[in-house]
């Protein structure tokens, strides 16, 4: 227990055993995966119909933003290329669903059914449609599982996005609500602000976004704000996830350019 | 200890299983901690009936593979189900000729002992306390075990598992 808690010895033991488990996690998740095929199977051609007519509107608003978004990008790089600093742009994600099985309650843990067979590895972001979910904590074969961002032993560095003020968000076991930690009083915080991804921790790339304020507490007397903050993630609720696998390609081009330079203290 | 003597393994395990998928097929947000502890409950109807075949090695390695199941430490379920199997079977002798009732009240004992031993191991790597309806789980695993010990008494004696 104790070898397992420092995170060496007992893994292999974890491993042999996952391979197991997986067989009864596959057998509890595979009648919510049928009944939701069923559904789709018998649901009305006019409903299907319209859905894709929504998706189809829904997409072309999207393609207009990303061009938007693709001449934006090219501006930031043209820019950051002038002020001589790498920029990670490019992420690769891969999408994975949830599996309907209860883990252990005094813990925030989802499970999802990708694994490292698909290349997912153990700190990987985890993300869904609104913002960052948490990130991935024990990978097994098939199946991984995903300690969220609320739970009490997990804190992201993030940034005020309004005022640029960085803070680490902090778990609260509460999956409605997340506190900032050893914020000073005088820190310029206020409710409804949007809280991103500062991307220092070296984990999580920076620029999504992990939650709103809801309410800022200063108690004379104290030397920190007490600071609320609601996940952006539907902890609860997103079936669908998406793992970001940060690619280095910016940092690369920029460390082989600095090769070609010529460098006055080289030989 | 012959091949004669000892007959349906596979129920035993089959029931193992069935009690691990009960432990992790979601329930309702607020049903959550009302969850029973099925295989807790499981094994100690075998280390009653069975008290030869089922015992503390068989608990550690049920809590093991709890332990993975629920991605929970490796171990502290291993710990408390061997502890469990080995109360059980220091107590079979005298739990056997008690009325049901009675049998559910030191079932729940059992239970609260288990979850105690979770939240001491739980404690000992820093997680924090649970909220008080951590200990309701023992409180329906006492209310269902009559049901648990009719229906496994029932199946056990069809399949003839000795």
């Amino acid at each position: 227990m104790f070898l397992d808690h420092r995170r060496q010895l007992a893994q292999p033991v974890r491993d042999a055993l996952s391979l197991l488990a997986y067989p009864v996690q596959a057998a509890v998740d595979l009648p919510f995966g049928l009944g939701a095929q069923l559904k789709e199977q018998f649901s009305s051609r006019r409903q299907l119909l319209e859905q894709i007519a929504q998706l189809q509107a829904q997409q072309l608003l999207y393609e207009a933003r990303l061009q938007r978004l693709d001449a934006l990008e090219r501006e930031n790089i043209a820019l950051r290329e002038l002020l001589q600093s790498s920029y990670q742009v490019t992420e690769s994600v891969l999408a994975a669903s949830l599996m309907r099985v209860d883990l252990d309650p005094a813990a925030h843990l989802v499970q999802i059914n990708k694994g490292s067979r698909t290349g997912v590895y153990v700190g990987q972001p985890v993300l869904d449609a609104r913002g960052v979910m948490g990130q991935v904590d024990q990978v097994g074969p098939l199946s991984a599982v995903v300690r969220l961002i609320t739970d009490p032993s997990h804190a992201i560095p993030v940034q005020v996005n309004r005022s640029g003020v960085r803070a680490i968000a902090q778990g609260t076991g509460d999956t409605s609500r997340l506190e900032l930690v050893h914020v000073p009083n005088n820190a310029d915080i206020e409710p409804g602000d949007l809280l991103v991804t500062s991307g220092f921790g070296g984990r999580f790339p920076p620029g999504y976004p992990v939650g709103r304020v809801t309410s800022v507490v200063i108690e004379p007397g104290q030397p920190f704000a007490r600071i609320s903050v609601e996940p952006a993630a539907a902890l609860d609720r997103s079936r669908q996830v998406l793992l970001v696998r940060p690619s280095n390609q910016a940092i690369e081009t920029t460390a082989a350019e600095a090769e070609t330079e010529p460098t006055a203290g080289r030989p | 200890m012959t091949e004669t003597r000892h007959q349906g393994g596979w129920f035993i395990v089959a029931s193992f299983l069935l009690a691990y998928v009960l432990t992790i097929v979601p329930l309702p947000p607020w049903l959550t901690y009302a969850r029973p502890d099925w295989v807790a409950l499981v094994l100690v109807y075998w280390c009653f009936a069975l008290p030869e075949r089922v015992g503390v090695g068989v608990g550690w390695l049920c809590g093991l593979l709890q332990d993975v199941l629920q991605s929970s430490l490796l171990g502290q379920h291993a710990l408390a189900y061997a502890l469990l199997a080995f109360l059980t079977l220091k107590l079979h002798q005298q739990v056997r000729v008690f009325p049901l009732w009675q049998q559910a009240l030191s079932v729940m004992l059992l239970l609260l002992a288990v979850r105690l031993l979770v939240l001491w191991s739980n404690s000992f790597v820093g997680r924090p306390l649970p909220v008080t309806s951590y200990w309701l789980g023992a409180l329906t695993g006492a209310v269902l075990w009559p049901a648990v010990f009719f229906l496994m008494r029932e199946l056990r004696h069809r399949f003839g598992v000795r």
